[in-house]
């Protein structure tokens, strides 16, 4: 098991090397890339930023809850931070199990872990020259705030 | 009790990086967002959560000096 927060280009193929053991019979890749819109708006990339120490240690403890439930230990997740052009991947997962359901499962269960919990942040850039923080529950905080008060 | 508070996301476009919050002995993470949440007063900000010491504490867990305290904004990462 590997998890890792890394500011350079991400190597999905690298990755699936990485968790391939004899012992398995499947092996499953998620790779999460900048879309072109989002919300109906045109986007032209994306920051991402992490509280360092508490991703690190929340990406940790979701790849050991996942080997736990779904009885592997071949996991490896790493996520880009910085700035990430169309297309670019932010986030790769790789799996590899005897068998192919619980492969699945645990892929699954580690990308929605992920966006739930770790402690992570994209601010989006959008074609009119604006940017917004959005979440993963699909808000968009306007970059200059100045109506509402805070709750 | 003096506290370094870490923010991130909207909250620190809204108030820096980081800020220095006094709350009495004993102050419980709620204490401190109501307090902070008077700071951005006026300003469109996500409720956050808040972690202690790395992990994401309750709200009614008590904060201890030397704690380090940071606010998550809601999280958007994947």
């Amino acid at each position: 098991m590997r998890t890792a927060l890394v500011e350079h280009p991400l190597d999905p193929a690298a990755l699936l090397a990485e968790v391939e053991d004899q012992g398995s019979g499947a092996s499953t890749l998620f790779v999460g890339t900048v879309r072109r819109t989002n919300q109906g708006r045109e986007v032209t990339g994306i920051d991402y930023s992490a509280y360092a120490p508490m991703a690190e240690r929340e990406l940790a403890t979701i790849v050991a809850e996942a080997a736990a439930r779904f009885g592997t230990t071949h996991i490896v997740v790493e996520h880009r931070l910085g700035t990430l052009a169309l297309g670019e991947a932010s986030i790769v997962i790789a799996v590899s199990h005897a068998r192919r359901a619980p492969a699945m499962d645990a892929q699954r269960f580690l990308i929605e872990e992920i966006k739930q919990r770790v402690p992570i942040w994209k601010r989006e850039h959008y074609v009119d020259g604006e940017r917004a923080w959005t979440d993963n529950a699909g808000g968009a905080v306007p970059a200059a705030p100045d109506a509402l008060s805070a709750s | 009790m003096r506290l370094n508070v870490l923010l991130f996301a909207s909250w620190s476009d809204a108030l820096g990086p980081q800020v220095v919050v006094d709350l009495p002995e004993g102050a419980r993470v709620a204490d401190l967002v109501t307090e902070l949440a008077g700071r951005a007063s006026g300003k469109v900000l996500p409720r956050p959560l808040v972690a202690v010491n790395h992990r994401y504490a309750r709200s009614d867990a008590v904060i201890a000096a030397g704690d380090e305290v940071a606010l998550i904004p809601p999280v958007a990462g994947g």
